[in-house]
């Protein structure tokens, strides 16, 4: 690669790098359909292709390549959850996503800075002190730190007791980490489409084809394609879709607003995340300041913004940091979350023979990119639950066995 | 600010609102089985379009029924429980 970077630079001319070829034609049959093209589909999708050597696979979506929730997440990446079951998962994703630019020869910017759940309640103190032990019993690099610590290695933010909810500690997570969400989209659309799989964009999935109780193609704005097995992984349009396939999911569609700020010279290194403020903040490799807070208090098919999140967001951020006072809000979104009723999601097989989900990503999915595409690939492939999926099966609400991860929630909801 | 009348209390920022979620075909105890507790507790229609659900205005506790497209995020109307119940649930009361 080196060499071809050199080559590159002295080159004259530097035409861009169009990452991959689109698909002309939608072929009338495929051994697996993907529903979605955002960054689960597409990587489900490469590791289809990459680990299992299935390459006759069509990834569908109604809009554009990684135009929902893959672009409108706020890029944080950490394991430091609180079931055994959750830390297990992220943290296999963890590992992937430390290899995953040389892995798919794209820059994800993957970058490591430090992860801090900071608490202002004795009881959120417990929750981060529980969390750590599970977290450090796995292996995952995980503490629980004081203000002076906090202040030491953040000295941009207000540790002032003089405020309506002063800083008792933090969860600290080193490994936490932030990445360039489009790129990661890219990569895995690149490398998979490398390897045979056909993308199409502006073609919604409008009926799922079932005979005798089995998914056996889709209905497209291109005709019908016949699958053998399909999957689906639409986020917000989850239930939408699933309804389709004929069963009814544990979701409720929630937005979750985002925003950044004008761009400034590097201030903030870190990840602050407060769940009781509803408030989590990093700065973007760009300057922005990117800040997210608490979904909305009510479900909704939308991606409107609105002022009154700003007003909470901003209040309790200039607590936290009050420099942010001489920033203007740059841009604003918001995503469609698929929330669950225990912030876990749901994976794996579902009551359609050759028909899959991934879905339930409220608002955790991106970190789990790369080891939900690896291990969905697995399970498609197998046509099995795979062990690390287990405790994130549909079924789990049939039988009570729900894996509680709201305490692990970035901010509460 | 967005403003949700209780059929109550009248016109009041929706702030002052609690989201309860769907409106769901009440289960008879003495017939229901584990599957279907399980599924009233957890499964959502989640439709995109007009749905029937429940909010509570907060500061006097009051539950009501409003009819809402969950896509233009329009409130439709808002009834009273017992008005709901009476003209509205048809067979799923």
């Amino acid at each position: 690669m080196p060499l071809a970077l050199l080559k590159y630079g002295l080159a004259k001319e530097h035409p861009q790098d169009p990452h991959f070829d689109w698909t002309p034609e939608l072929k009338s049959s495929y051994d697996v359909v993907v529903i979605g093209a955002g960054g689960h589909g597409l990587a489900t999708a490469y590791y289809l292709a990459a680990h299992h050597g299935i390459t006759n696979v069509a990834v569908l979506d109604k809009g554009w390549l990684a135009g929902g929730n893959t672009a409108r997440n706020t890029t944080i990446i950490r394991a430091n959850y609180l079931t055994p079951e959750g830390v297990r998962f992220y943290k296999e994703s963890v590992d992937i996503w430390r290899g995953l630019s040389n892995e798919l020869d794209i820059n994800m910017m993957y970058s490591e800075r430090g992860h801090f759940t900071l608490a202002h309640t004795d009881a959120a103190l417990r929750t981060a002190r529980w969390r750590a032990e599970v977290n450090k019993h796995l292996g995952v690099d995980s503490e629980v730190i004081g203000p002076d610590e906090i202040k030491r290695i953040c000295p941009t933010i207000n540790i002032s007791e003089d405020v309506r909810y002063p800083i008792l500690g933090a969860l600290y997570h080193p490994p936490g980490a932030i990445a360039r969400h489009d790129a990661v989209a890219w990569g895995y659309a690149k490398e998979a489409v490398r390897r045979g799989v056909h993308i199409f964009t502006q073609t919604p999935v409008n009926r799922i084809v079932i005979e005798n109780g089995r998914a056996v193609g889709v209905e497209t704005s291109k005709g019908i394609v016949r699958a053998g097995k399909i999957v689906q992984a639409v986020a917000g349009a989850s239930s939408e879709v699933a309804r389709m396939a004929g069963f009814p999911l544990p979701i409720r569609t929630i937005p979750l607003q985002a925003c950044v700020s004008e761009p400034v010279k590097p201030i903030l290194d870190q990840i602050i995340v407060s769940g009781s403020l509803h408030v989590y903040i990093s700065q973007s490799a760009r300057g922005e300041m990117v800040m997210g807070g608490a979904t909305d208090p009510y479900g909704l098919y939308s991606t409107r913004s609105t002022l009154d999140f700003k007003e909470s967001l901003m209040a309790h951020m200039l607590e936290l940091f009050p420099f942010m006072g001489e920033l203007r809000v740059l841009r604003q979104w918001a995503g469609m979350a698929d929330m669950t009723p225990d912030f876990s999601p749901v994976m794996g097989l579902t009551p359609v023979k050759n028909y899959y989900i991934d879905a339930g990503w409220g608002t955790w999915g991106f970190k789990a990119t790369p080891v939900c595409g690896v291990r969905m690939a697995e399970c498609i492939a197998t046509d099995r639950q795979p062990e690390l999926l287990q405790p994130f099966a549909l079924d789990r609400f049939r039988t009570f066995d729900l894996v509680g991860e709201k305490g692990a929630a970035s901010v509460g909801h | 600010m967005k403003i949700l009348t209780c059929p109550v209390n009248g016109p009041r920022n929706i702030t002052e609102f609690v989201w309860g979620g769907e409106v769901k075909p009440t289960l008879d105890p003495a017939t229901a089985t584990d599957d279907e507790w399980a599924a009233y507790l957890f499964l959502e229609a989640n439709v995109a379009g007009e749905i029937y659900e429940w909010w509570l205005h907060a500061p006097t506790n009051t539950w009501f029924i409003a009819r809402r497209n969950t896509v233009t995020d329009t409130i439709l109307e808002t009834m009273t429980v017992d008005d709901y119940f009476a003209h509205r649930a048809g067979g799923a009361a």
